[in-house]
């Protein structure tokens, strides 16, 4: 029984709570992905760094209230300088919208020159952020570390194996779901959700019932704002913050929105989690699980990992791949590419 | 006409090096990457002993020597080769005191180096691979091989009691050389190495590497990478989910931003980083101090590399990388009387009056395997935060 036990918490605290959190923080940028294309109808590519933009603010924000002796006691600073985070990120892709996006929607441009666009616009955030914080690594966190540490509760249970929840780990899924909830809520119950959404079905339909589309356009880019700040600051939060890992991060992030059916939110939660833990699970060594598991002349030698965790990255796009082969239309039936 | 000009053109440009009584020598490290914070002491110690060649006034006929600083990035082979194609087509430098990182290094070596015939003396490529590279004799390093450092290791790991380790190298050729002979060294003493995985520099998440490194288990993980890069990481995230509370740190790992960034959590740990004992180290210590920087990892070695270069063009009186090249090694070993940092105005003079002298300076400098140092390391235990040395080997 003990040995089944340590199995489980093994496999929970290598493979399900990391595999929780990085799916959460995928899911986020999914969402904010997933909202631009049905509603605006492009594909972001400065996602990832306006969500390293967000962090930013708030990292600066965050160090400008521990210097004051402002701090959320066992919870990180960073939370309490969220809100600022996210105004200034909303008045940047409102900016952004009005300065770059506008014309290119007025004068009714083809999804590509958009995404084109944003790539520019993703180049430019990118020099930005490097220009005001620098390129470097950047350690905004404080407050207690650990929900729960891997000696304790090894001590706690006198289980073999221990389990660690890092505070972070436990903010980003709680946020994490009490903001999917808020959007779900948003686009169901409400009526300028319901106008989204019926912009987002078709466009010329939902003008002619007098839906103002400017409306609709600043209402989706404020939401997708607020997704896209606690995506950067979740994700800078447990593990770090460094300018060059958002624009890798967008890679898996797209992948996740396309997995799960792209226009379609319900999709980019499960495609977030579905890339976030094939990723873990394959590349996880099973070794010592089956060492618990199995008789004990049956102990396999070797580590029993499927995958070397260099093709990580890789993985995503394997599914991607058969996806788009197999169901292109992704898991909850989003748009066609 | 036209060949008029095109001959007075070339002239100027044969004609064109900088003033007679300047030697300039290139200092190519990673000012940015993954070492620079280890960077800036390394150049500081360079720059010091051109600094005491300047101030004796007796090198070549009261020659000054320059130092020009190139960037290596420590990573990026391509940016690296066009800093030191920059630094001797535009700048003029003699002789290279540089690179840093062994992957860098054998690209300024193949690429540049060899092809302007220009002498390069490493104070930090480790790799073992460069023993063997080709070279026309213009590479010397004042680091040991990592051959060397693989054998330290495996002794320190199993003085210590320690039998089974699992093992993460950074993705390059310093740490695939390393971790690799400290695999057969560690093999060779009775160890067991359950695992040798690669990681991948400038990652945010180290989770999986961790965990199949976790799986694999040990008595401790070795954690062949750069202080300021993957290794960091590796180590936090092994610590946050309790994979291993106990390390190994090579050369790479040593400096004093890791135990400040990790905190207590890492006292207990072991590592090592090329150092001695010897006198030299000391004075060193005192005159790095003096000058206003840090004795760090690698500083000794940046200084002994200036130091070889002066003065080997002293001896053969010449600032050409082909005629002084052959002189590195008699000045470095025996016979002759020792030489100690501090000492560059005597050892000049006594090269003037046709003495013999065998250079040891700050890092016992003895030039083994065609022109690498043979190898003094400094066993390192982290305690109360910081790096402390408890043993010479």
């Amino acid at each position: 029984m003990t040995d089944v036990l340590n199995a489980i918490v093994l496999i929970t605290n290598f493979v399900l709570v990391p595999g929780f959190t990085y799916g959460s923080q995928l899911a986020l940028g999914a969402l904010g992905i997933t909202m631009i294309y049905s509603v605006l109808r492009f594909s972001n590519f400065a996602h990832g760094e306006m969500m390293s933009f967000g962090a930013m603010i708030t990292i600066l924000v965050t160090w400008w209230m521990q210097s004051h002796g402002i701090s959320f006691g066992v919870l990180p600073t960073a939370l309490l300088a969220l809100p600022f985070g996210i105004l200034a990120t909303i008045i940047l892709v409102l900016t952004a919208d009005k300065v770059v996006f506008k014309y290119y929607r007025s004068i009714k441009a083809p999804p590509v020159t958009l995404l084109i666009v944003s790539m520019g616009l993703m180049f430019f955030l990118g020099g930005l952020i490097r220009f005001i914080i620098g390129p470097n690594d950047q350690r905004f966190f404080d407050g207690e570390r650990f929900i729960m540490k891997a000696r304790s509760f090894k001590q706690m249970t006198g289980l073999n194996e221990g389990l660690a929840i890092k505070t972070t780990q436990g903010i980003t899924v709680v946020l994490a779901i009490v903001m999917v909830a808020f959007v779900f809520w948003f686009l169901t119950y409400t009526r300028t959700g319901k106008s989204m959404r019926a912009y987002s079905n078709n466009e010329d339909l939902a003008l002619l019932s007098g839906i103002n589309p400017e409306r609709v356009v600043l209402v989706t880019w404020v939401i997708t704002a607020v997704l896209i700040t606690l995506a950067g600051t979740l994700y800078g939060l447990d593990k770090s913050y460094k300018p060059f890992t958002y624009l890798s991060l967008l890679l898996p992030i797209f992948a996740s929105a396309i997995v799960g059916g792209i226009g379609s939110p319900i999709g980019a939660i499960l495609g977030g989690f579905v890339i976030a833990f094939s990723e873990l699970f394959v590349t996880f060594a099973y070794k010592r699980v089956l060492g618990y598991l199995l008789p004990e002349q049956m102990e396999p030698d070797g580590l029993m990992q499927l995958l070397s965790t260099d093709y990580k990255i890789a993985l995503s796009f394997v599914i991607l791949v058969l996806v788009l082969i197999i169901r292109p239309t992704g898991i909850a039936g989003g748009k066609t590419l | 006409m036209k060949k008029v000009i095109m001959t007075a053109a070339l002239s100027m440009a044969l004609a064109a090096p900088a003033f007679a009584d300047d030697v300039k020598i290139g200092v190519i490290l990673g000012y940015t990457g993954p070492i620079e914070s280890l960077t800036p002491d390394m150049a500081a110690g360079a720059e010091l002993a051109m600094k005491e060649v300047n101030d004796s006034g007796n090198f070549m006929n009261s020659m000054t020597v320059v130092p020009v600083r190139g960037d290596s990035t420590c990573i990026d082979a391509q940016a690296a080769s066009a800093t030191a194609e920059r630094l001797i087509t535009a700048e003029g430098i003699s002789a290279i005191v540089g690179a840093d990182c062994s992957g860098v290094t054998t690209a300024i070596l193949q690429n540049v180096a060899m092809a302007n015939g220009i002498v390069m003396i490493s104070p930090s490529a480790t790799s073992p691979a460069l023993t063997t590279v080709e070279d026309n004799g213009l590479f010397f390093r004042t680091a040991p091989s990592d051959a060397r450092q693989g054998k330290i290791v495996a002794e320190i790991l199993m003085e210590r009691g320690f039998k089974t380790a699992a093992m993460t190298y950074t993705n390059n050729d310093y740490g695939k050389g390393l971790a690799d002979s400290i695999e057969a060294n560690y093999k060779a003493a009775g160890g067991t190495i359950t695992i040798n995985a690669p990681h991948e520099d400038g990652k945010a998440d180290y989770n999986a590497e961790v965990a199949s490194l976790a799986q694999a288990g040990g008595d401790i993980l070795i954690v062949a990478g750069y202080l300021d890069q993957g290794g960091k990481g590796i180590i936090q995230a092994s610590l946050d989910n309790g994979a291993f509370d106990i390390f190994y740190m090579p050369d790479g790992m040593i400096g004093d931003s890791l135990p400040e960034a990790i905190g207590p959590d890492l006292n207990g740990s072991i590592g090592d980083v090329p150092g001695t004992d010897s006198p030299g180290a000391a004075t060193f210590e005192t005159m790095a101090s003096d000058a206003g920087f840090k004795a760090g990892p690698f500083a000794p070695e940046s200084y002994d590399a200036a130091a070889l270069i002066m003065l080997a063009m002293h001896k053969s009186g010449s600032t050409d990388s082909q005629t002084f090249k052959s002189h590195i090694e008699d000045i470095a070993n025996a016979p002759g009387e020792k030489i100690y940092p501090g000492e560059l105005g005597k050892a000049l003079d006594m090269i003037a009056a046709g003495k013999d002298i065998d250079y040891v300076g700050a890092s016992a400098v003895e030039l083994v395997n065609g022109g690498e140092s043979a190898g003094n390391y400094r066993e390192i235990e982290v305690q109360n935060g910081k790096n402390v040395t408890v043993n010479f080997r």
